[in-house]
């Protein structure tokens, strides 16, 4: 049995009647309305409680929850520049396990999370997260990814997914729009060979919160990619945020599962995919799309879904069947 | 399809009049990275680049914007990138590869407060100091200072070709009120737009030496991949562009790279006097604080005290000479600047304590009022 697996063997979920109270990252805080990260963000902090250090790279989530002299946080936070969160999570993760060796703190059980954009950690901050993963401090990366630099203005980061539309990928004559695909940074971290790799959605909130509560239990670095849909800079409606992040799942286009030492599980299997043209047709930033950029895309969608599933097969994990989503969603 | 020069009268911000710049002096390749205030001189070129036949890319950070930029004018192409503090920070290795391996290419920097995240949104002059030395070693740059979009137009234009002329990484010292300013900018004739490219290699391509000067100092430059034999590093190199590990050989090449700066200072310095002929008072300032300092100027006139402004156009190299030659002349010097003091120690050095200066400044986020430099001006005569 893999330290993943055994730390998680009597592992027990929320109860969804029961959910916490506490808010750590608490309301009033200054997101735009219908904001999909703030409310992952929050579900990941109720999730941990409040015995919590948090590491914040620069980006939205940071100013939205930090304009002094107010703040929004009721656990110690500290926002480092834009590539760090990782690095100097791992400094605040090695100096605590030095006082509590020394005997000059006892505080063994101290959760110390960092988390980022998509551009703070598939970019400008891979360098860093990879060292902390790869040096194996106790810690949770959480990448909270809505997929461009909002904070900025919508700018194209390497987590913006083919085609779409922002004010660096401009499409027009020359140009579909963003042009690469989207790097996939949960495989890279699992890549790493860490204990606990995820990927969650703040449309399953029990499903999202289960795995943050399993990050926190398994000793060393665990990674969590969580699908954050953002209004203002995908061009949906602001009361859309879950319904949209709900049909990434349902189309394939954002699948949930973990990595828990190195076996792949899906959370849950799509019997009855949705068309992915049902998720690009509430967002803006898809309408220029062609019928034939669209059934392009969807090929890719199928492809890498389908090496999901050749992954959790080889891995012989018992799979979960599809859950009822109303319950969760 | 719209062309490289949109000649014509605008309404726009500094940052947009910089790419419109850049565009005019010949700029194909843009390697940006988003950061407040300068994301809309990227936003702009991924908008422009495609039209005229160039190419904008988006890179993971900054540290490989600066990374790309080389890359592309060591290809031959005319090549920038733009960023603020943090960026500019990130980017300050790659500058100095820049400047050791003689690469031209230009890099704007829209200033904001610092240090670290600082005032993302709100503008400064504190990179002034950094531009000079922000890399490791001893080496020259240039560094101009834009007071307006109009401003921004033309330096951009000369900053490209003071590069190509000189083989150096050229940076253009705006700011977020420059940046995100917006302002009437005539763009001329693209024959109006003198623009200016590196000189290329003649003769056998096989005995190429690429960091052989010619007698302006600056050597030929040989495109990567048109058959010269050219050799680049980082490392310490001699003419040929091979590694050599000894003092001689280091000492030869930051002659070279020192040189072909300071022996062409009249070519690189430009400066704008305003009412300087009868002044008694003499402010040296540079950028938007130039243009508060202006202001400043004509209100101190209109109540007898004779002001006149110094404006520095290139900030670095230093324009010594004029500060020393104001020094002889006025009974005061005050510089006014958005930061504690940093062209300032330089304005000192060189009035060698011929006349009191004074500082007028603050750690950043707003503008310097006109009001502010009288009354200083007052306070100390």
């Amino acid at each position: 049995m893999g330290i993943a697996a055994e730390a998680l063997k009597d592992f027990k979920g929320f109860n969804p009647k029961k959910l916490p109270e506490v808010e750590p990252l608490s309301p009033g805080h200054r997101a735009c309305q219908g904001c999909g990260e703030i409310l992952a963000l929050r579900q990941v902090l109720k999730a941990l409680g409040e015995n919590v250090i948090v590491a914040s790279a620069t980006g939205c989530m940071e100013i939205v929850t930090s304009p002094f002299p107010q703040t929004a946080w009721r656990v110690p936070w500290i926002h480092v520049a834009f590539e760090n969160a990782a690095a100097v999570i791992s400094g605040v993760e090695s100096a605590y396990k030095a006082m509590n060796r020394k005997g000059k703190i006892q505080q063994p059980d101290v959760v110390f999370l960092a988390y980022g954009g998509d551009g703070g950690t598939a970019d400008i901050g891979l360098q860093a997260l990879s060292g902390a993963l790869e040096r194996g401090h106790n810690f949770i990366y959480v990448c909270l990814d809505n997929e461009a630099y909002m904070n900025t203005g919508i700018q194209r980061s390497s987590s913006t997914p083919y085609g779409a539309m922002t004010t660096t990928s401009p499409p027009g004559k020359k140009s579909i729009g963003q042009r690469t695909w989207k790097k996939n940074v949960a495989y890279i971290a699992a890549a790493h060979g860490i204990p606990y790799v995820a990927t969650a959605s703040p449309a399953f909130a029990l499903d999202l919160m289960n795995k943050v509560k399993k990050a926190a239990a398994v000793p060393g670095p665990a990674y969590l990619h969580i699908y954050s849909p953002c209004p203002t800079g995908w061009r949906h409606e602001t009361d859309l945020a879950i319904e949209v992040a709900r049909l990434a799942v349902q189309t394939k286009v954002f699948p949930l599962y973990e990595v828990i030492d190195g076996k792949w599980i899906l959370s849950r299997k799509i019997a009855k995919p949705k068309p992915v043209s049902e998720y690009f047709k509430v967002q803006r930033r898809f309408r220029h799309l062609t019928e034939k950029d669209i059934e392009e895309i969807q090929r890719r969608v199928d492809e890498e879904y389908e090496e999901l599933l050749r992954r959790c097969a080889m891995s012989g994990e018992p799979q979960k069947p599809e859950g009822k989503e109303t319950e969760e969603g | 399809m719209k062309p490289a020069v949109l000649t014509g009268e605008h309404f726009m911000t500094g940052d947009v009049a910089c790419a419109e710049g850049a565009l005019a002096a010949g700029c194909r390749f843009f390697a940006g990275y988003p950061i407040t205030p300068a994301t809309e001189i990227a936003e702009h070129m991924s908008h422009r680049l495609p039209d005229v036949g160039g190419t904008y890319i988006q890179m993971e950070d900054e540290i490989a914007a600066m990374a790309a930029v080389l890359g592309a004018s060591c290809a031959g192409v005319k090549s920038m990138t733009a960023t603020s503090g943090p960026g500019f920070s990130l980017m300050m290795e790659n500058i100095g590869l820049g400047v050791c391996t003689e690469t031209p290419c230009v890099v704007v920097n829209v200033q904001r407060a610092g240090p670290s995240t600082g005032l993302p949104t709100l503008g400064a002059q504190g990179d002034m100091m950094q531009a000079r030395w922000g890399s490791h070693g001893h080496y020259e740059i240039i560094a101009l200072a834009p007071a307006s979009p109009q401003d921004i137009f033309y330096q951009t234009i000369t900053a490209f070709n003071l590069s190509e002329k000189y083989r150096v990484p050229v940076l253009i010292m705006s700011d977020e009120v420059v940046g995100h300013l917006s302002e009437r900018v005539v763009i001329p004739e693209p024959t109006a737009i003198r623009t200016f490219s590196r000189r290329r290699p003649k003769g056998r391509k096989d005995r190429f030496k690429p960091f052989c000067p010619g007698p302006d100092g600056v050597a030929p430059m040989a495109d990567a991949g048109d058959g010269y034999r050219v050799h680049v590093t980082g490392l310490t190199h001699d003419e040929r562009g091979y590694p050599v590990m000894t003092a001689d050989c280091h000492a030869e090449m930051i002659a070279r790279i020192t040189g072909k700066i300071r022996r062409n200072l009249a070519d690189i310095i430009r400066t704008e006097s305003y009412r300087l002929d009868d002044a008694d008072v003499a402010i040296v300032s540079y950028g938007v604080s130039s243009r508060s300092s202006m202001a400043a100027v004509d209100e101190a006139r209109q109540e007898g005290i004779k002001v006149g402004l110094l404006r520095l156009i290139t900030v670095w190299p230093f324009a010594e000479e004029a500060v020393a030659h104001l020094s002889r002349t006025v009974r005061a010097l005050f510089t006014v600047e958005i930061n504690l003091g940093q062209v300032h120690l330089e304005v000192e050095r060189c009035a060698k304590g011929r006349v009191p200066c004074h500082l007028v400044g603050h750690a950043g986020g707003t503008v310097i009022a006109p009001e502010r430099i009288v009354q200083a001006i007052k306070d100390h005569l």
